[in-house]
């Protein structure tokens, strides 16, 4: 089980949020649901040509180098998850 | 309020490029999306120029394009991949000029989304399948077939999705004609979402995975998963597969990787390849700094193939693969030569290289030679240990090359594009002329430049020669029908006409038959081999033994007006009669028996080209003194019968009737136009029905201040009519729709068609005493655009408001500045380093400037004259220091004297924005304005990104900050501050006492100055947050602004809040009241919005034509230019609106997208119409324009006009 789903028992949601990448419930952690908006944003960054061009200007790089990135860095947009306190 | 946004110069931008035989002929073509719009590029293989066939909005966002032709067609499909959440497969049909959609497949919600496919396209080659994919996770493949009446077909979708995989680039493997196979480059962030230690993150691999539609089963499997290079971004497909011919292979198969410094050549259970990516040798390089590829190409020639590699510096690189049979030998890497970096690569056959650059113009090469036999250093992957995959984890030696010149490739053409456009004004400072030009900031890095547009058509100018007199008009002619090209100029003076004939020089003639003492009136080329002169006191008709038939004109009268064909003369006499000539079968002139009396003197005459296959023209179209136009019979039936009457507000002076199409009107046939050019400057043109004659559908144009003169000439093979007033201006057919376009040329007092060996398509023209032959090269580009380079990539520019001059901000992020490059090198001499000058004085607009780590900056301070468009001073700024903001304020503590403040800030980085320290550079002005005098400089705490004059003080956006600034003797001196504001100040407006604050994500506020308590308070913000990106204000209340996710918006602050505000002298009433939402006390509303689709840049309020109302125009950072006009009347708001409806159900997108959810994808569309979509009703089909108009109880013409009113009015465009 996912552990977005630690504490869910419903196993119809559990399928639907498993097919629904980056669907929150009500037991998301805020790391995860940050991890969700970063990859969210990036991607979208990464789908949307004007976006990307701004920022490749702004930051002085070619676009794609920039869209390189991005998509490296939806890997772990946020930093390593948070310790676990219980289990 | 209610807005119609009109795009005048639709994105030029090229996001991605694809090559293929579109419309099925043996001629490759190049589709380019240009974001939101797609378009056929035709590459004329003689001449190496680029054309555009056809160009449309697609109302959605293109994100992938790839091109597919089913196994042993001929015909090459387009596969979108869009934020529709569908597939859609495109067919170019020829034949009406437009793109088909063949199938539109629904998979998934709309919307650039994580998890919806759309963002990557990979086709097998043999044409078979395509996986469509997504950021994340899904991937679809669809089989591509064809049906027993060899129509294309396409399956339903299979799934070939991974969870929690980052997709980085998918490419169809050459498999040949195994089952199709499809390579994806995936990372899993399972492991490392779970792992606080961070080290799952680190041991993360990036996995090649094969992916096998497995045609017989009919479902894909993961046959293959390795993983490859951490930093792996791009595929590459290698051929493979063996002919069906012989046992041959054409290549090895598999892909290449390509990854940060590396090259590795990749298939399932073979060896690994791979090389270095070879790096430039400039002192200045930093070696640390990764090297990626961010486009590439492969090319197949008979029996070999190779690759084009770009880097992101924009150096090409060949790649070739050694191979026996399937086992790969070597793989080898050299440099090629250098071209601007590229969004997408194409290599046509006819050997040509396409280069759609990321930003800025976009070139076609064409290949001189392959690098083949040349000097360059090779770098092979057998000079490596296990051919370089020893230690796959530790990168190989680096690898250097010597960048020059480009060698390889020569320039063929180049298309302008003005993306990306960064900053812009609109004003009127060219002399002589009547209309605002549009300056725009434009290009990124040293290949930026400063753009003049203006309106019209650009004139090519090959000959001008003084003449001894002041001709009044002039002709060019064959000598006999079959001439390919014209034999005499024919010059009309006051008292006489000059003959010239056209041969290797141009020189006079005398024996050409025609009366040279008297003046000209017409000139035809009539009959099969004869020529015609229409003087005041008779007609000539010269034959070809150079006998001559005479007309004389009766006694006491003269010819005032003359039309011709190659059948029919009219002329006009001084007694207000008409006088009919027609030519037999025998080539006799010979005239009708009676004369029609007109009544009125006749000011102007003219008849159509006979038709092909027929006798003679039937109409003849008179204008009279009495302010009439009358449609003559010349049908033998009814010869010399008035038809049919229109009156007119002037006395015409010229009239031109002329076949032309316009598909908005008729699409087969060219519809007959009158154009009637009125003594007032005015056009009118009117529709001759060819059945009844009948003058339809006025349309009116103000041309200039003087009389109009119209000429009907040929321009590209097709009739198109040039208008003579105070402006010159084209009318004429591109892509099957009627333009007029002001020429930006000298005043031309007469002119004609002109056809040499030397000029085939040109016109001749007289202007004062000059004759000019020129031509016009590019129709349907309505801006002509001058440059002047620029060295860093432009961020602002400001006027002067006594003087024409530009004062310009430039800088560049990771460049080194001049003072610090300069430096370097001198560091480097000094350690005894040899420095190769050759290399690092490569001019920069074609290299760029070595790179350098982030936080450091090349930035400067340029005055630019538009008029004479050059540079006239440029400050470079020295310690790393930036500019970000400038503004020329009138300090009252000075006199009101002027001074330019400059915002700067050094050591900057972006994100997190942080700087040492921020700037506000004072200068004086010296020169009057072309120079300028340091005064001093005022250290801030973070970076000023907006300045502005406000009461003879300085108002700063510094950071988080507004701050009043006032000028002292060593540094600018702090009045008063609010520090309220969210993120960052990116703009600032002003109108009395009130300041608006553009912040860069919470949107517009409203603050006000209260002098007498010197307090500076926010009173109204808005309820969404908006990242701003430009704005300016519409009135006092009112403010425009455009955001960073392509949006237009107005927001409205109540008037009586504004009121209230205005009448608190101290402010005290505001600064006690409480906060609504965490905000500001009071909300503005918001009035209008629309989703351009581009990113806006800057926006103004403008009047673009003389004495018109004024609208708004905004930029776009793909070089998009817009207008957004305000609707005058609640019935024209009605009638647009509903027309949009009814566009909206019969157009639908090309990619798949509901137009409606498009133009409000982040907030509903409000009070905004889409003129864009409003205007393809002219391309719809007859009947379904007949059915539209019929709704809105108008005629098809009442709403053609109502659209070109609407857009000439606001525009002139």
């Amino acid at each position: 089980m996912s552990s977005e789903l630690r504490y869910t028992a419903n196993t119809q949601l559990e399928h639907l949020h498993a097919r629904y990448t980056g669907t929150g419930h009500a037991d998301l952690s805020k790391y995860e649901w940050l991890a969700h908006q970063h990859r969210d944003t990036l991607s979208s960054i990464v789908g949307h040509p004007t976006l990307l061009s701004y920022l490749a200007i702004a930051d002085g790089e070619a676009t794609g180098r920039v869209k390189f990135e991005m998509t490296e860095r939806m890997l772990q947009p946020c930093g390593p998850p948070p310790k676990k306190d219980d289990d | 309020m209610h807005l119609y946004n009109l795009t005048l110069q639709p994105p030029t931008a090229i996001t991605q490029a694809i090559v293929g035989n579109f419309s099925g002929a043996r001629q490759q073509e190049i589709i380019v999306s240009h974001g939101t719009r797609l378009e056929l590029l035709r590459p004329d293989a003689h001449t190496g120029k680029i054309t555009t066939v056809i160009a449309t909005d697609v109302f959605g966002s293109i994100r992938s394009l790839a091109a597919f032709r089913l196994t042993g067609g001929t015909k090459d499909y387009a596969i979108v991949g869009s934020d529709s959440g569908r597939i859609v497969i495109l067919d170019y049909d020829p034949k009406t000029s437009s793109f088909v959609k063949l199938h539109q497949e629904t998979y998934g919600k709309s919307g650039a989304r994580r998890i919806v496919p759309g963002q990557y396209l990979a086709t097998d080659p043999k044409g078979r399948s395509v996986m469509i994919g997504a950021m994340e996770k899904s991937k679809l493949v669809y089989i591509l077939n064809r049906d027993a009446a060899a129509n294309l077909t396409i399956s339903s979708p299979l799934e070939a999705h991974k969870n929690a995989a980052i997709i980085h680039h998918i490419v169809g493997l050459d498999v040949g004609f195994e089952n199709p196979m499809f390579a994806a480059l995936e990372v899993d962030y399972t492991e490392s979402d779970q792992d606080p230690t961070g080290e799952a993150f680190n041991n993360t691999e990036k996995m090649l995975t094969y992916y096998e539609l497995d045609l017989g089963l009919n479902h894909v499997v993961r046959k293959w998963s390795e993983p490859t290079d951490p930093r792996a971004n791009l595929l590459v497909q290698v051929p493979g597969g063996q002919l069906a011919s012989s046992d041959r292979y054409d290549g090895p198969s598999g892909v290449l990787v390509c990854c940060e410094d590396h090259i590795i050549y990749r298939h399932s259970d073979v060896p690994q390849h791979r090389v270095p990516i070879p790096r430039r040798k400039h002192p200045l390089e930093d070696p640390d700094r990764g090297l990626i590829i961010t486009a590439a190409v492969m090319h197949k020639m008979k029996g070999a193939f190779f690759f084009l590699l770009q880097s992101e510096d924009g150096d090409l690189y060949k790649v070739t693969i050694e191979h026996e049979e399937e086992e790969v030998k070597a793989l080898k890497i050299k440099y090629f030569d250098t071209v601007p970096v590229a969004s997408s690569l194409c290599i046509l056959k006819s050997g040509f290289l396409f280069v759609a650059s990321e930003f800025g113009n976009h070139y076609l090469y064409q290949f001189q030679k392959l690098g083949d036999d040349d000097n360059e250093p090779e770098f092979s992957s057998t000079s490596y240990p296990s051919f370089g995959m020893a230690d796959p984890n530790s990168p190989l030696p680096q690898a250097f090359f010597r960048p020059r010149p480009l060698e390889n490739l020569a320039l063929a053409d180049e298309i302008e594009s003005l993306d990306p456009i960064i900053d812009s004004k609109v004003l009127n400072i060219l002399p002589n002329s009547d209309t605002p030009q549009i300056f725009t900031a434009c290009g990124r890095g040293a290949r930026s430049t400063l753009r003049t547009l203006r309106h019209g058509l650009e004139v090519e100018e090959s000959v001008s020669s003084d003449l001894p007199g002041i001709p009044n008009a002039v002709w060019t002619t064959k000598k006999s029908e079959d001439d390919p090209f014209d034999s005499y100029i024919i010059l009309s003076f006051v008292n006489g006409t000059l003959v010239l004939s056209i041969g290797e020089t141009i020189e006079e003639v005398q024996d050409t038959g025609f009366l040279s003492a008297a003046p000209t009136l017409a000139v035809q080329q009539i009959g099969s081999d004869a020529l015609l002169q229409v003087h005041p006191h008779g007609i000539r008709h010269v034959l070809a033994d150079r006998r001559v038939n005479e007309w004389r004109v009766p006694q006491g009268k003269t010819i005032v007006s003359a039309t011709t064909n190659k059948r029919q003369v009219v002329v006009a006499l001084s007694s207000a009669e008409l006088v009919y000539f027609e030519l037999d079968l025998d080539g006799q002139l010979n005239e009708y028996q009676d004369r029609k009396a007109m009544g009125s003197t006749v000011l102007a005459l003219s008849i159509a080209e006979v038709p092909e296959g027929r006798q003679r023209t039937p109409y003849l179209a008179v204008g009279c003194e009495d302010q009439t136009v009358r449609i003559i019979s010349l049908d033998p039936e009814s010869t010399l019968e008035t038809i049919s009457l229109q009156a007119l507000t002037a006395p015409p002076s010229s009239i031109c009737i002329a076949d032309m199409l316009d598909a908005s009107i008729n699409k087969a046939h060219p519809t007959m136009f009158v154009n009637i050019g009125l003594q007032n400057g005015v056009l009118l043109r009117t529709v001759l029905d060819p059945n009844n004659g009948q003058l339809t559908d006025t349309r009116t144009r103000f041309l200039g201040t003087r009389p109009v003169k119209l000429i009907r000439v040929q321009i590209q093979k097709n009739p198109a009519i040039l208008a003579l007033s105070s402006r010159s201006w084209l009318n004429y057919t591109h892509q099957n729709l009627m333009h007029f376009t002001p020429l930006i040329y000298d005043n031309l007092d007469y002119a004609w068609s002109f056809s040499a060996e030397l000029s085939p398509e040109g016109l001749i023209g007289i202007a004062g005493s000059v004759l000019r032959i020129f031509q016009v090269p590019k129709l349907g580009m309505k801006l002509k655009q001058d440059s002047i380079p620029l060295s860093y990539t432009p961020r602002k520019f400001i006027t002067h408001p006594n003087n024409h001059y530009f004062y310009m901000i430039e800088g560049d992020h990771r460049v080194l500045g001049e003072d610090a490059a300069a430096k370097k090198l001198q560091q480097l001499r000094q350690q005894g380093k040899k420095i190769d000058e050759e290399v690092v004085n490569l001019p920069y607009d074609t290299f760029g400037r070595p790179k350098a780590a982030a936080g450091n900056w090349g930035s400067c301070i340029r005055i630019v004259d538009p008029i004479e468009a050059k540079t006239l001073s440029v400050i470079n700024l020295e310690d790393n220091e930036a500019a970000f903001s400038l503004a020329i304020v009138p300090f009252s503590a000075r006199g009101g004297e002027l001074h330019l403040v400059v915002g700067t800030a050094a050591d900057t980085h972006i994100a997190p924005r942080s700087c040492s320290s921020g700037f506000l550079r004072t200068y004086k002005f010296t020169e009057d304005g072309a120079g300028l005098e340091f005064l001093h400089k005022t250290e801030l705490d973070d970076v000023p990104l907006a300045l502005m004059a406000f009461q003879g003080r300085l108002a700063a956006g510094v950071g988080k900050a507004l701050r009043i600034y006032d000028i002292g003797k060593k540094k600018l001196l702090r009045k008063v501050e609010n520090k309220t504001f969210t993120t960052a100040i990116v703009s600032l407006a002003t109108q009395g006492s009130r300041i608006i604050v553009g912040d860069m994500q919470e949107s517009v506020q409203y603050a006000v100055y209260k002098a007498p308590e010197n307090r500076l308070l926010t009173f109204a913000d808005d309820t969404q947050p908006r990242w701003v990106s430009a704005m300016t204000m519409v009135d006092y209340n009112t403010v425009v602004a455009g955001d960073r996710f392509g949006n237009v918006f107005v927001n409205r602050l109540d008037p009586k809040v504004s009121d209230q505000v205005d009448e608190d002298p101290t402010g005290a009433g505001i600064l006690h009241e409480k906060g609504i939402l965490m905000g500001a006390p009071h909300k503005t509303k918001m009035l209008a919005h629309f989703h351009v689709g581009d990113l806006v840049t800057s926006i103004h309020k403008v009047s673009l034509v003389a004495g018109g109302r004024e609208v708004l125009l905004y930029t776009g950072l793909h070089g998009t230019i817009g207008i957004l006009v305000p609707f005058v009347s609640k019935e024209d708001v009605d009638f647009i609106s509903t027309l949009e409806q009814h566009m909206r159900t019969e157009q639908g997108s090309l990619v798949g997208r509901d137009q409606l959810s498009w133009r409000g994808y982040y907030v509903p569309v409000k009070a905004v119409v889409d003129g864009d979509l409003c205007e393809t009703y002219a391309r719809l089909p007859g009947s379904k324009q007949q059915a539209i108009a019929g709704e809105l109880d108008r005629t098809v013409g009442e709403v053609l006009k109502k659209l070109e009113q609407l857009r000439v009015t606001a525009s002139g465009f």
